[in-house]
């Protein structure tokens, strides 16, 4: 799997480290924000970081049956 | 049929033609009192006991694929009981007795080997760390050894011990641990609920559950509707979407774990070993091939393969601990999704709609855990109360803070 970073091109996925459901950077504290998941099968929007490259976090869309990547861009933008 | 060595003689006098199918291939009926959704090792181990220690015969195990063609078949079947958290050894502890009678419970070889399961520590934190936990397992009465760098040897010669890069220390070895061959625990499993009066019926997948006015009246299937007085859901890996079909999201992610497999070879590898320094375990199949594995790939996926870097990394780790591993071919590599729970323990429990049941949340921990999980879940289901043992895998231990968390790393499924 390979994700195209913004700032740095298409690099290997090993690049990157994994947060997790984009809706974690929403910061919400209660309960339902910090342990229940969609989890979905197909499209999942989920935060990376190119920790080995440029070190910004990313918001991918992938679909997690496939490992398609749909869309990458920076998060919070 | 019952199988005994008489069995086998009058067979082979017979030609060996009256062998029968170990299960019935039945049509689903328009309605059952139970219906489990999910014929893994869970589910045919909660249709079995419902069966046997309940007394419930009009039972239905739907399952989406075949048996034995999931998750069951697809781990690193290792059996050991050296958890530390309160919720979780008692659980562990009842299943390893279970395991160690099944053959004989089931009248079908498992292939239960109590070959033992080694952890290694490489420093003195570990040593520490691991003889607190020893203490931990032996004071609730299983059984646990400390062994120093010299009798770590003397057990596990072949381990890395000349100029390695993390020394090994000494190790916690648990003899009762072992493996067992998956397969058989799904087949045997499936062939004592089926001799029972239990319909298991396969490529029947559910695509909705039917709730009325709160209450589970049955669910929808690819093979038509089924009526049902109570349903558990038991689809580890799968469990955010069926609980979606009954409005419910849960406190889990899902992540595909790795497993590899080398060529056949002669004995070698002795007993179940888990380094302590990457996360890497490794035994010996009863057919010679080295079967190992190491840590999720690290993001969500429901794709049952994995990716190149985790299994270099897996490779990498393995070499450090057995440098002779380097000699072998890994022949295979698959993936299992894991449903990674946000505490990195289970859940069996009711749900918000009633005589809808869950069970799931297994993590990497499944295999182990089947026949105390279905003995468990078929008490919550038949009597809609835990048994002791299993009583800390609530649902709602998430928000009332009661959280099971080994490996204390927080609401991060993938680093469980």
């Amino acid at each position: 799997m390979r994700l195209a970073c913004p700032h740095c091109g298409e690099r290997d996925s090993r690049e990157f480290s994994y947060l997790g459901d984009a809706k974690m950077a929403a910061g919400g504290e209660d309960f339902a924000s910090v342990y229940l998941r969609e989890n979905p099968s197909g499209a999942h929007a989920e935060l990376w970081q190119h920790v080995l490259g440029c070190r910004a976090w990313l918001e991918v869309v992938r679909n997690v049956s496939t490992h398609e990547v749909i869309s990458v861009k920076e998060a919070g933008k | 049929m019952r199988y005994s060595a008489l069995e086998i003689v009058k067979q082979g006098f017979s030609g060996n033609r009256g062998w029968k199918p170990l299960w019935r291939d039945p049509a689903p009926k328009s309605a059952y009192d139970i219906i489990i959704i999910g014929g893994g090792g869970h589910g045919l181990a909660t249709a079995y006991y419902l069966a046997k220690n309940h007394g419930v015969r009009n039972i239905a195990v739907l399952e989406k694929g075949y048996i034995g063609g999931g998750n069951v078949g697809r781990n690193t079947t290792i059996v050991r009981a050296d958890y530390g958290q309160k919720g979780n050894s008692p659980f562990y502890s009842h299943s390893l007795k279970l395991w160690e009678g099944l053959s004989v419970e089931l009248n079908y070889n498992v292939m239960f080997s109590p070959r033992g399961l080694l952890e290694l520590c490489h420093s003195d934190g570990q040593i520490e760390s691991y003889s607190r936990r020893a203490n931990m397992i032996l004071a609730r009465g299983d059984d646990a050894e400390m062994l120093d760098r010299d009798a770590v040897r003397a057990y596990a010669p072949y381990l890395n011990f000349h100029a390695e890069r993390f020394p090994i220390r000494g190790g916690l070895l648990q003899r009762r641990a072992g493996t067992a061959r998956h397969d058989a625990v799904a087949w045997g499993y499936a062939r004592g609920a089926d001799a029972l009066g239990v319909d298991i019926i396969q490529n029947c997948e559910v695509t909705g559950i039917d709730i009325e006015a709160g209450v589970v009246r049955g669910v929808q299937t690819s093979r038509g509707a089924i009526k049902a007085g109570k349903v558990g859901i038991c689809v580890a890996g799968r469990s955010s979407q069926l609980a979606a079909m009954a409005g419910m999201r849960l406190p889990i992610e899902s992540h595909v774990l790795q497993a590899f497999v080398t060529e056949g070879l002669k004995p070698f590898i002795n007993t179940v070993i888990n380094f302590g320094v990457g996360h890497f375990y490794i035994s010996q199949s009863d057919k010679g091939g080295l079967v190992f594995g190491g840590d999720l790939d690290g993001y969500n996926s429901y794709a049952q393969r994995g990716n190149l870097g985790r299994m270099e990394h897996v490779a990498e780790a393995g070499m450090s601990m057995i440098p002779a591993l380097g000699k072998t071919r890994m022949l295979r590599s698959w993936g299992g999704i894991m449903d990674m729970s946000m505490d990195g323990s289970p859940i069996i429990d009711k749900t918000h709609i009633e005589k809808l049941y869950f069970n799931g949340g297994w993590c990497y921990g499944g295999f182990k855990a089947i026949p105390a999980s279905g003995s468990a879940y078929a008490q919550l289901i038949a009597t809609g109360d835990l048994p002791a043992y299993a009583g800390a895998y609530r649902l709602n231990r998430f928000e009332t803070g009661h959280l099971i968390n080994e490996e204390g790393t927080g609401a991060q499924p993938g680093h469980h």
